[in-house]
């Protein structure tokens, strides 16, 4: 059974809908403790990075241990930057820090009309091996909404240029991070859950 | 890069897909989970659902549409149409809509743009403004068009952005449902005015009115319903015209 973590942010429906489409089972744990039996975890979420300080330190421990001990974990969105340090957007709230670096303010760049939020489909630039994106061919356009972005570091499997260029996709041992939207990005999309649910196996 | 959206429109009534001509002269269009799943195959961005009866017979009607659009596509589905308090948005996400598009309601209660931002964040709200041109502006439109709002549309835009709209969605009356082309000035003037995305839409009838709205115009995203509906033109041609243009597009 896969966890899907609820921590009241917006709306899950549609990463429901694609899990259910790839027949996956998933549940939504009521607790902590729950999710240290998951089979896998997945943090979804949307808006502002303040929403996950309703994951308290009982959520950050019983999620850091269950990772810990070897179980995948997948960031979407607002969830990928949870699993950072920090970020700008709120930086009274702590992240997982599963992976190091911190979330910053996107930039937008009037002269060439490029907006914040970066709203829209746009290319993957992948960087290396991955599991998560095994399958994909370059330049694979996917579906993102946002304003703050992490950092090209190590653990980033694909990056994306807007008026800057940030990281779209992050990998580490069995830790996943998306900041894009896999569950609206069509069947690009689905075949990154699929690659997921591959690695859960 | 990022790139520039197609968009399709689904004007939804009694469960049914109509399309008019300047917001009058309804006509039938088909079924929306049909004509959604043709929409995915050919390439479509998003999908906007728009209830135009939007009264409370037909708001259970709605949620089965937007759950059977859902339930066809993995792509945005924003729903509009009467939404007029937090409980009517909640009852479109709840039924699969990834945004929600507020027009009279916005203009009545502009603090209901905040109060949907801050439960769904900002880019889940996107506000819908529909507009005619006037001596020396942009005159906004409610209620379907029939109600001078005595807004200038630039100023609305401005002002909806600043309240944490996520994304305008500016129809024009003139051009819509005409195939006459996108309003470009119309388009390019609220584009330049706000740093949120600008959705174009009304006049879409060939591919160089894409063009026209994604260059002239400014425009972030456009959005048609007729040519797509009928099957006139199909998503992929256009944006094969669009990238020969020199417009990325995603294909």
């Amino acid at each position: 059974m896969i966890a899907l973590v609820d921590y009241g942010a917006g709306n899950l429906t549609s990463v429901r809908k694609a899990l259910t489409a790839l027949g996956a089972e998933f549940t939504t744990p009521g607790s902590p403790d729950q999710c240290r039996t998951a089979r896998a975890l997945i943090v979804p979420g949307v808006g502002h990075f303040d929403a996950t300080s309703a994951l308290g330190p009982d959520w950050h421990s019983a999620i850091r241990e269950t990772v810990r001990a070897g179980v995948p974990l997948l960031g979407i969105c607002v969830g990928m930057q949870w699993l950072f340090e920090g970020s700008d957007e709120a930086p009274d709230v702590a992240g997982l820090g599963a992976i190091t670096g911190r979330i910053a303010r996107l930039e937008g760049d009037a002269r060439r009309r490029l907006k914040i939020p970066h709203v829209g489909w746009n290319a993957l630039d992948l960087r290396g091996p991955s599991r998560l994106l095994s399958g994909l061919s370059a330049g694979s356009q996917v579906y993102f909404t946002h304003s703050y972005a992490a950092p090209v570091t190590s653990a980033c499997v694909a990056s994306t240029t807007h008026a800057t260029t940030f990281a779209s996709a992050v990998e580490q041992e069995n830790v996943f991070g998306v900041q894009f939207h896999p569950e609206k990005s069509g069947d690009v999309g689905l075949r990154i859950l699929q690659n997921f649910l591959d690695v859960c196996r | 890069m990022l790139t520039k959206r197609v968009i399709a429109c689904m004007d939804v009534r009694d469960g049914q897909v109509v399309k008019g001509v300047q917001f009058q002269q309804l006509r039938h269009a088909g079924d929306p989970a049909e004509l959604a799943r043709r929409y995915n195959v050919e390439g479509i961005d998003e999908i906007v659902v728009l209830d135009i009866t939007a009264t409370l017979e037909t708001r259970q009607a709605l949620a089965r549409t937007i759950n059977a659009v859902a339930h066809e596509i993995f792509l945005p589905l924003t729903v509009g149409g009467g939404i007029r308090s937090e409980e009517d948005a909640a009852a479109a996400v709840e039924a699969g809509a990834d945004k929600v598009s507020l027009n009279t309601a916005a203009l009545r209660q502009p603090e209901l743009i905040t109060t949907l931002a801050r439960r769904y964040g900002s880019q889940a709200v996107i506000v819908a403004i529909d507009a005619k041109r006037r001596e020396g502006g942009f005159a906004v439109y409610v209620r379907s068009g029939t109600t001078d709002a005595a807004r200038d549309a630039v100023a609305w835009a401005r002002e909806a952005e600043d309240r944490g709209a996520g994304e305008i969605l500016l129809t024009s009356m003139d051009r819509d449902g005409t195939k006459s082309g996108f309003d470009c000035e119309m388009t390019a003037a609220v584009s330049t005015a706000v740093n949120i995305p600008v959705i174009a839409s009304g006049g879409a009838g060939t591919f160089d009115h894409f063009t026209d709205v994604f260059t002239r115009g400014c425009a972030d995203a456009a959005l048609a319903a007729s040519i797509f509906h009928y099957a006139e033109s199909s998503v992929t041609d256009l944006k094969l015209h669009l990238r020969a243009q020199g417009i990325p597009v995603r294909l």
